[in-house]
């Protein structure tokens, strides 16, 4: 019997930053530079709110959790679990397709070792995520492959961006301590540390092709705190707005 | 109509995708059990997408579709044990989307998505003179692609793993 707390923290985690991961990128509708990328940001945002529900929805039916759409959408700030870097708004695209890029990876790394969990009900629900956030990935890795060959100043913003975004991308990997202790124990996951590991080199390789420096780990200092209901000031209004419409009717049909 | 396995079969075919509507959930692949019990026939259904919004809607169609035609007790559940793929579609489906004018997916087999992408057959115009514009289109099943020789841009409904 795998220790419930411990999966539900993980849960929890992935399913909030999705969530509001979601939310940041359907902030570009009607937005976007060209409307390729408005649809492009609207559609990885539908994915990532469906993503987040599935993840709810795992912990509804096998961990006696509540229900998706009140879990989402009513609780303290505090019981969020999402880390810093989906928090921070959008600002200008150089930020959000850098985030896209550094969060997408990181995701895709997490599923595609989550398909062996010893928790079971993951198991099927991370081979299909992981295969709908390749598309994801390839859409970061071409807008970063070619945003960093249109010209200096376009360079020199995605290597802005990087700088920016690298100390708040590494608090994804924030250590869960005895919690994740189970679950590496329990085989639910081999932990932050190892996905970190692999995502350092996956982004290294790409980034390197595109011509931007990856800083150097030991040189950043990680933003923490989000696993443990610490956030930024970015998320309360976030999570107001969110819920705005919910809110007025939590028993509604829609 | 008798309830047999041949005759919900045949009554599946007229539970049409409302994104796709030349499509039925055979062809598409998302019936992954019929079985029946004292309660009466279970369906099993996966959905394509994970946010795929039309989910409940199919759920439902197809409850109301196999009511109608076997007038018996249906019940149509997800099935968690299960993950949809591009590879379930039939070779029926993929004519059929494509004299709709949508692309079909290449059968997958474990390659990187990008390959799926370089010289995809354009639905028009048959060329494979053709590049992908964005990984997104109009529904998360399809891709956007522009073909060189017709000059019209064509959706492709994307490989999935």
């Amino acid at each position: 019997m795998i220790n419930t707390t411990a999966i539900n923290a993980l849960l929890t985690a992935m399913a909030d930053d999705a969530l509001i991961q979601g939310h940041r990128n359907s902030e570009w509708t009607g937005l976007g530079p060209i409307m390729e990328e408005d649809i492009a940001f609207s559609s990885m945002a539908q994915d990532k709110i469906g993503h987040a529900w599935a993840l709810y929805k795992i912990m509804q039916e096998e961990l006696q959790g509540g229900d998706p759409d009140q879990f989402a959408f009513l609780r303290n700030e505090k019981d969020y679990k999402c880390c810093h870097f989906v928090e921070h708004p959008n600002g200008e695209y150089d930020f959000s397709l850098m985030r896209h890029f550094l969060f997408d990876h990181a995701e895709a790394i997490r599923y595609e070792l989550l398909q062996q969990s010893s928790f079971q009900p993951l198991q099927p629900l991370a081979k299909k995520l992981k295969g709908e956030i390749k598309y994801h990935t390839l859409h970061a890795n071409a807008w970063v492959s070619q945003l960093c060959r249109a010209g200096e100043e376009s360079h020199a913003r995605m290597q802005s961006a990087l700088n920016t975004c690298f100390p708040l991308a590494l608090g994804l990997f924030e250590p869960g301590g005895e919690a994740e202790e189970i679950l590496i124990a329990e085989k639910v996951y081999p932990g932050e540390k190892a996905i970190k590991e692999i995502w350092l080199d996956k982004i290294y390789n790409i980034l390197s092709v595109a011509g931007l420096n990856l800083p150097a780990e030991k040189d950043a200092e990680p933003v923490y705190g989000g696993r443990k209901g610490y956030h930024s000031i970015y998320l309360q209004p976030l999570l107001e707005e969110m819920g705005a419409v919910f809110r007025t009717d939590p028993a509604a049909i829609w | 109509m008798e309830v047999n396995e041949q005759n919900i079969y045949k009554a599946l075919e007229l539970v049409m995708d409302p994104e796709i509507p030349v499509l039925n959930v055979l062809d598409l692949g998302m019936i992954t059990s019929v079985t029946f019990s004292d309660k009466g026939v279970h369906v099993k259904m996966i959905p394509t997408f994970a946010a795929c919004p039309a989910v409940e809607l199919i759920r439902r169609n197809i409850h109301s579709v196999l009511q109608d035609y076997l007038h018996t007790e249906i019940i149509v559940e997800i099935d968690k044990t299960e993950s949809w793929n591009s590879n379930r579609m039939t070779e029926t489906a993929k004519q059929k989307l494509k004299d709709f004018g949508i692309a079909p997916p290449k059968v997958y087999n474990g390659e990187d998505y990008s390959e799926y992408f370089l010289g995809t057959t354009c639905p028009h115009c048959s060329s494979k003179d053709t590049y992908l514009r964005s990984p997104f289109g109009s529904t998360l099943c399809r891709a956007i692609h522009f073909c060189k020789d017709c000059g019209q841009v064509f959706e492709h409904f994307k490989p999935l793993d």
